[in-house]
């Protein structure tokens, strides 16, 4: 027994300090990428591709969230920071200037494609036909009072009849993304601002009192009729099939793959297929990005070439494995205009 | 005598009542079990099993250069090889579709095949190669046949070559190597846990090689040395409180100290294992210090009167008595560890990482991260080997707390 121990504090000494002698303190020689869950799966379909068919390393990425990603992309330019971001939105300014100060001036801007949110519900129940108006209405917090005029009520309305007559009378309950999500936040900007910019008064407000108008048009019911779940889509796919009257919000990838259980509501007249939303048809949709430093080009091997597969049409094109997962691809010319800015690398200039 | 028997029968049935009450909370903390492990086994055993596909490759010469092997077009051969089998197609759409019942690791299995034996140029080769995911999905149930063509990720006509090929007997479901073998994967049916399983490993040496010693000593100095005053009471407060701290904090704690302070490298198995040893300690101590307590003063004091030193008490004595308690807490600590995902997602384990790690210093993630990052993924091929991965986790953690009751078994002494 007291041999045992003696060997295994002996065993485990010698571990110990083996473990601590391997200190990579040395270049890197992997790509490392932070950024949106949304583009997370085709920047991940092109790693392991550039993986498999180059010389360079398998490209490590963390699904960290747009804003996440910025604010560690932005945190230096040392090779400790990673080299690409993936987003679903623009830059903002902010962080652009944040980025900046922390010495990362040269960035490259890529848009890699589109991707439709929908607002889906389970088969089992009968298609809804939406308008952006209708959404609003039945998930903002604050809405115009139902009796007409300019003034701003609790979220009255219990039912989605109660919102539209034409819609049937099942209770509002939506399952969507937390605040953190790009997804939400593009959510917000396409439909929640969208539908609010319905009512005049409202649309005034923008420009009078900017915050004002985010505030009324961004903020969600808490009442229950707008569930956060997290960022696990598939869970809401299967909460849509265990509750036929709910409704969901999440990427068309998960509409894709799910298609014999729920389907995408019709909104503003469109409804969402791979063809709707690659022609700009259904109105829900988003470019996505990724933004490289440029000072990492040629510190850590194998940055031109990853860009290199990622916009290459056998990957971002109509045809290519990132449609296949989902991703819809940009017009030919934007895919042509971009490919040139990720070949060239040259620096976006923000507005 | 008849005041207590008034109240017999009472205080039987209260007894009844009581025993009842526990057997209640035994039988649905076993229902849930079962109810979990089933939901978890149900959906994940046939993620062991893969679909593949036997075609007759041709390894023609044309195509591949001798001296150019690694950048010829295994694509294009395993696509003719699919085409010999089904002729009647024509069509460049039809041809395109035929090539998608094959996954594309199979062009990379050849590259690995010719590579190693040049020799295969110009022979026939009857090979099985794996299906693409959604012709996995559709051969095991999962994608419904009698839906209208436009739900389901498999087309009418893949359908048909499907059955055709299963009716040759050229479709068969085999053992899935791919899954123990391979690192994560976008493609599903490429997609394995080895990556994963090779992180948790080297995170786990870290933490136990740091852990036990310092854990060790921490409750052998406490237990024996230390006086007691409010300094000592005033650690085993706070040692006691960080067992219960949530574990993220130690994430929060790890990159502040060793990322950003000590600028070891983000991602890395080594920053993982440091972080769950901060997260095990306490555990570790206190399960430590409780087994030293319940050596006997008897042992001690014998010890003592024969003329051993303190240390040679402890370290001839104590020590190998209270082992079998310390190694119990330690196994039971380095399970949690594990089962962990929050701490490392502050460090940057939580990523998509294809690489198997070959060193503390690689990027890795664990098994726990694997897990969730494929509940996350659209693909529907991944909610079975979601399961199968929660399956290989659970039997993990089911031979260490196993070793933790035979350990104690064999060598608890009972006084």
């Amino acid at each position: 027994m007291q041999k045992i121990g003696y060997t295994l504090a002996a065993a485990s000494l010698m571990l110990a300090s083996a473990a601590t002698t391997t200190m990579a303190t040395e270049g890197r020689d992997y790509i490392s990428m932070v950024g949106s869950g949304t583009v997370y799966p085709f920047a991940a379909a092109v790693a392991e591709q550039f993986g498999k068919t180059s010389k360079f390393k398998t490209p490590k990425i963390e699904a960290t969230g747009t804003g996440g990603g910025m604010k560690l992309f932005c945190a230096g330019a040392g090779v400790d920071t990673p080299d690409i971001t993936n987003a679903s939105r623009q830059m903002k300014k902010s962080e652009m200037e944040a980025c900046e100060k922390n010495g990362v001036t040269e960035v490259v801007e890529v848009r890699v494609g589109y991707d439709g949110i929908v607002f889906a519900n389970s088969k089992k129940a009968a298609p809804m036909q939406l308008s952006r108006k209708d959404i609003y209405l039945a998930l903002a917090k604050q809405v115009p009072s139902p009796a007409g005029g300019d003034k701003l009520v609790a979220n009255p309305y219990k039912t989605w009849k109660d919102v539209n007559p034409a819609l049937p009378a099942n209770k509002i309950e939506v399952f969507g993304p937390a605040p953190i999500s790009g997804t939400r936040d593009a959510f917000t900007e396409l439909v929640m601002d969208n539908g609010c910019e319905t009512f005049p008064f409202i649309k005034a407000m923008e420009k009078s009192d900017a915050k004002q108008f985010k505030a009324v048009c961004q903020t969600l019911r808490e009442d229950g009729g707008y569930v956060e779940a997290g960022d696990n889509y598939n869970l809401i796919v299967q909460k849509l099939e265990t509750s036929p009257a709910s409704m969901g919000i999440f990427g068309f990838s998960y509409l894709d793959q799910n298609g014999d259980k729920v389907q995408g509501s019709m909104i503003d007249g469109s409804i969402p297929t791979f063809e709707n939303i690659a022609s700009g048809k259904y109105v829900v949709s988003r470019p996505l990005f990724f933004y490289v430093k440029k000072a990492h080009v040629g510190v850590v091997p194998g940055i031109n070439e990853y860009i290199a597969e990622f916009t290459s049409d056998r990957a971002w094109g109509k045809e290519g494995y990132l449609a296949e997962k989902g991703l819809i691809p940009a017009p030919a010319e934007e895919r042509k205009a971009n490919a040139e800015i990720a070949k060239s690398l040259k620096p976006m200039v923000m507005k | 005598m008849d005041r207590v028997n008034v109240g017999l029968a009472k205080r039987y049935r209260k007894e009844r009542r009581f025993r009842l009450f526990g057997l209640a909370a035994i039988i649905a903390s076993l229902l849930f079990l079962v109810l979990l492990l089933g939901s978890i086994t149900s959906k994940g055993w046939t993620a062991f099993q893969q679909t593949q596909i036997l075609l007759d490759v041709y390894f023609d010469p044309l195509a591949l250069d001798v001296k150019n092997l690694a950048t010829a077009n295994y694509a294009s051969l395993v696509n003719h090889a699919v085409q010999v089998l089904f002729p009647q197609v024509e069509s460049r759409e039809d041809k395109r579709r035929l090539g998608k019942l094959i996954s594309s690791g199979a062009a990379f299995d050849l590259q690995k095949m010719v590579i190693n034996n040049p020799e295969l140029i110009g022979t026939n080769q009857a090979l099985w190669v794996v299906a693409k995911d959604e012709v996995d999905m559709f051969a095991k149930g999962y994608i419904p046949r009698n839906v209208p063509e436009s739900e389901r990720r498999v087309s009418d006509k893949q359908i048909a070559w499907i059955d055709q090929l299963a009716a040759a007997g050229r479709l068969k479901k085999r053992f899935n190597t791919t899954f123990f073998q391979a690192g994560d994967s976008r493609e599903p049916e490429l997609a394995g846990i080895r990556g994963a399983v090779m992180g948790s490993m080297f995170t786990l040496i870290v933490t136990l090689a740091l852990a036990f010693p310092i854990g060790v000593a921490a409750a052998v100095y406490l237990e024996e040395f230390a006086p007691k005053n409010r300094w000592t009471d005033l650690i085993e407060v706070n040692v006691n409180n960080l067992a219960a701290i949530p574990s993220i904090v130690f994430g929060l704690l790890g990159l502040a100290v060793f990322l950003n302070f000590m600028n070891l490298p983000r991602s890395a198995s080594l920053v993982g294992g440091l972080v769950l040893t901060l997260m095990t300690l306490p555990t570790i101590i206190i399960a430590s210090r409780a087994s030293l307590k319940s050596v006997p003063p008897s042992i001690r004091e014998a010890a003592l009167g024969i003329g051993a030193s303190k240390m040679q008490t402890i370290s001839h004595h104590i020590l190998p008595l209270a082992l079998p308690g310390m190694m119990t807490g330690t196994i039971i600590g380095m399970a949690r560890a594990l089962g962990e995902t929050a701490p490392l997602l502050m460090i940057g384990m939580v990523a998509f990482i294809v690489d198997v790690p070959h060193s503390f210093s690689d990027p890795a993630t664990v098994l726990p991260v694997q897990i969730y990052l494929w509940a996350d993924s659209p693909e529907r091929a991944f909610v079975e080997r979601t399961s199968a991965a929660i399956m290989v986790l659970l039997f993990i953690l089911l031979l260490m707390n196993g070793a933790a009751v035979f350990l104690r078994n064999k060598f608890e002494r009972r006084w």
